[in-house]
């Protein structure tokens, strides 16, 4: 069961990076306009 | 921008129409300069519904000279536009916004700040963290639960130790809002739902250390934060609710958004926002304005429409001299008023003190959620005692009457009784209520209807009496013709009536339809309008100054007459037209067996007569706002549950003073304020659906209760009897706020019935 010296770490180390992406893209402001966001992937770029 | 559409107006999927063009506030009162030097704009952007919207509003925009940035946020509406100063005006932002067919109002940079939502966010942070924290320690405590007498106790203690280091600053992390509250509520000297979480949490806590330090079987940290995540989800929901009903009434209410012209010592005018006006200012009120503030005429002659004040609505004719009330329209004529008063001081303060009043009153309403929080909470905390008495001193009066009785420990009395406390704990309950409120309020929404709290619809459930206003609610607030005369007449008083704001003269224009005005027409303020055409002096105004021959009508409804040289004057009469669904709604309300009467300040004859076209047989008229709370209150003593439905100045208290209460869009704003519920369109029939979703969103929160209180019946006494395990506790945790919620979901089936 030495295994679980590692998988412990890993397995809780996952999380907090899922937690951490989960507040970083809060404080990026990326539940400010979800309508908006569902909508934008549909405007086509015409930038050249 | 190839591609974009700029030529056709409003939304290019056709979802919203097109803004009609009208007179607009000019923004430049509420342009600001940011960090890095840019004039900056808020507005509130009507009709935007998809991608073709975004790129069309954004394109055109950031296609202006010196516009460097815009941004749609599609959910809210709200646009931030930013330019070099001095390269465009804030009137052209909207102008341009205009020629694409949405209507935009500018936000107040100050009450726009106030938007942002960090509770929201403090909430979901919470959230997350007790997500993150439930879902690690499962994963330790599900080998825990299967290896179950093959796990040494070594490895059993390791994961139980890796819990208690997540869980322990994740819970004291994320209860922090029920801790807050709970000691709020005790403080006072009362109990809440967040006092029984508090204490489940800490005990809890406290326990599975101890447990954990003595190697035992039974730690609760999974059961803790899972706890925790489902409780933050019920008070993040009825956050949202919240929150979006109170963006949403303010940016209604931004977009009446009141600027001034105020005239400088030099004579030069600016536009300024309301709240910026001193007393002793001179304002400029061009016909058909709205007055910001309490004044007093200096100068010019016109009519003012006082139907918001007073629901009075035939205009008044002023001079020089007279005072003029914050809310007050101008309508014939350009006048000059000084300000008497600041905004906050200026009429609509008054009442704002009435309404405070009256919202003391309704603070005594105790939710439903509270009630059930009052019956529970010595329940189980007696039961819990009870637990701990009985296992610690059971065995001891067992023997003391002579039976066989070992003693089973301090220890294992109390982790019994914190089983009960923590298998009790009002995770259902904390969700039964918002999930239902949650649910209903959000198809009200989409109907229409704004729902200012999850309390209002409670209380909204319980009406049996509706009590209407006139001007304005149960009618259009406008005049319309009931004279039925021929094409020819109308299309002649018609040209007259076309270079009027009076709303006689709208109305008359409304029934007549397009057609040229008379060039030479001109208004006299306070008689009417005057013009010469073919050499006659043809005139359409009061009795006096247009057909001073004719005789005086005994109607008293409103008129015009329209006097030409060479033919009998006519006479065209006009009513406060009702709402086309008002009849209807009136029958719906009866019907629900709720009783209806109708209260106006209006002149009893125009009262008697929109209540007998709506089928109202209680009636008053020329009711003063005062007197308005106090046929409220009459009622409320008589142990009735009044829904009060009003849009005017006048109704604000009696709104805030009756047991619920709703006021349509068209409202003015300190209505709205004191309003639950704000009605948006033409119709009155949705404040039936407002109801009907309310008397069912009652009936479900009822039997998410009752759902509660029987799971609590049968998991305590198991948690009494010592049988609980951590795993027992997990699966009945999760699977009652499941029910609960999937309950909840069943409104929205209902409602989906009501809507087709």
């Amino acid at each position: 069961m030495d295994i679980m010296i590692f998988l412990i770490p890993v397995a809780v180390l996952m999380g907090a990076a899922g937690l951490g992406a989960f507040f970083w893209s809060l404080r990026s402001g990326q539940y400010e306009d979800l309508q908006g966001a569902a909508n934008r992937i549909l405007i086509d770029d015409e930038d050249d | 921008m190839a591609g974009v559409a700029l030529d056709e107006a409003g939304c290019p999927s056709g979802l919203a129409p097109p803004a009609e063009s009208g007179p607009r506030a000019d923004p430049a009162a509420f342009v600001r300069r940011d960090a890095q030097g840019r004039d900056t704009l808020e507005l509130m952007v009507q009709g935007a519904k998809c991608a073709g919207c975004i790129r069309k509003i954004e394109g055109g925009l950031l296609a202006m000279p010196g516009v460097t940035d815009a941004r749609l946020n599609l959910s809210t509406g709200r646009l931030s536009v930013a330019w070099t100063p001095g390269a465009v005006r804030a009137g052209d932002i909207s102008t341009m916004l205009e020629r694409l067919g949405y209507g935009a109002a500018a936000f107040d940079p100050e009450a726009a700040k106030q938007q942002t939502d960090e509770e929201g966010r403090r909430l979901l942070r919470y959230l997350a963290v007790a997500g993150f924290a439930a879902m690690n320690i499962m994963m330790f405590s599900v080998p825990v639960w299967a290896g179950d007498g093959e796990m040494g106790e070594g490895t059993r203690a390791l994961l139980h130790w890796v819990s208690a280091l997540i869980a322990i600053p994740a819970s004291l992390y994320a209860a922090q809002p029920f801790f807050r509250s709970a000691w709020r509520a005790l403080r006072v000297g009362h109990a809440n739902m967040d006092v029984p979480i508090s204490l489940a949490v800490v005990l809890t806590l406290g326990v599975s250390v101890v447990e954990t330090l003595q190697q035992g079987a039974h730690a609760y940290f999974d059961g803790i934060t899972m706890l925790l995540f489902f409780l933050l989800i019920g008070r993040y929901l009825d956050h949202r609710l919240r929150e979006r009903a109170r963006t949403a009434a303010r940016d209604l209410l931004a977009l009446q958004a009141v600027t001034a012209s105020r005239i400088a010592a030099d004579g030069h005018v600016a536009s300024v926002s309301a709240r910026d006006i001193d007393i002793g200012d001179r304002l400029q009120l061009a016909a058909g304005e709205r007055a910001p503030v309490d004044g007093v005429i200096e100068s010019g002659v016109s009519e003012l429409d006082c139907s918001m004040l007073t629901g009075e609505t035939l205009p008044q004719a002023v001079r020089a001299g007279a005072v003029i009330h914050a809310g007050a329209i101008n309508l014939t004529q350009r006048i000059v008023m000084r300000a008497t008063a600041r905004v906050e001081d200026s009429s609509v303060a008054d009442l704002a003190r009435l309404i405070e009043a009256g919202e003391q009153g309704r603070a005594r309403f105790v939710r439903l959620a509270d009630r059930a929080a009052a019956l529970y909470v010595p329940v189980v905390h007696s039961l819990a005692a009870l637990t701990f008495l009985g296992w610690a001193f059971g065995p001891a009066l067992l023997r003391l009457l002579g039976f066989e009785a070992a003693d089973v420990g301090v220890r294992v009395a109390l982790m019994n009784a914190v089983a009960v406390l923590i298998i009790t704990c009002p995770c259902a309950l904390g969700l039964a209520v918002p999930a239902v409120q949650v649910v209903a309020t959000g198809r009200l929404f989409k109907r229409g209807v704004l729902v200012k709290s999850g309390d209002a619809l409670e209380r909204l459930a319980e009406v049996d009496v509706a009590v209407f206003d006139k001007t304005g609610t149960l009618t259009l607030g406008r005049p319309r013709l009931t004279t039925l005369a021929d094409v020819a007449t109308l299309q002649a008083a018609a040209r007259l009536a076309r270079i009027s704001r009076h709303p006689l003269s709208r109305a008359l224009v409304e029934a007549t339809g397009a057609g040229e005005s008379a060039r030479s027409a001109r208004e006299v303020p306070g008689e009417g309008v005057e013009a010469e055409i073919d050499g006659e002096t043809w005139r359409l105004g009061r009795r006096a100054f247009a057909a001073p021959m004719a005789a005086e009508s005994s109607d008293g409804a409103p008129e015009l007459w329209f006097g030409r040289p060479g033919a009998a004057p006519v006479r065209f009469a006009f009513a406060d037209a009702l709402r086309a669904d008002a009849a209807e709604t009136v029958a719906a309300l009866k019907r629900r067996g709720i009783a209806v009467e109708l209260i106006s300040g209006d002149r009893p004859v125009a009262v008697e007569a929109a209540a007998e076209a709506a089928g109202i047989a209680v009636w008053a008229g020329g009711v003063a706002p005062g007197d308005k709370v106090a046929r409220l209150n009459t009622l409320r003593a008589q142990g009735k549950k009044p829904l009060m439905i009003g849009d005017g100045l006048n109704d604000a208290a009696a709104l805030a003073a009756a047991h619920a209460s709703a006021s349509p869009g068209t409202a003015l704003e300190a209505s709205q304020a004191a309003a639950d519920l704000v009605i948006q369109g033409a119709g009155l029939l949705a404040l039936v659906e407002a109801i009907d979703v309310a008397k069912a969103a009652k009936a479900r929160a009822l039997e998410n209760l009752r759902f509660s209180a029987l799971y609590n019946v049968i998991a305590a006494p198991m948690a009494a009897a010592g049988l609980l395990t951590p795993l027992i506790a997990a699966l009945a945790m999760s699977g009652s706020s499941l029910t609960v919620t999937l309950n909840a979901l069943r409104l929205q089936l209902e409602a989906r019935s009501w809507t087709s």
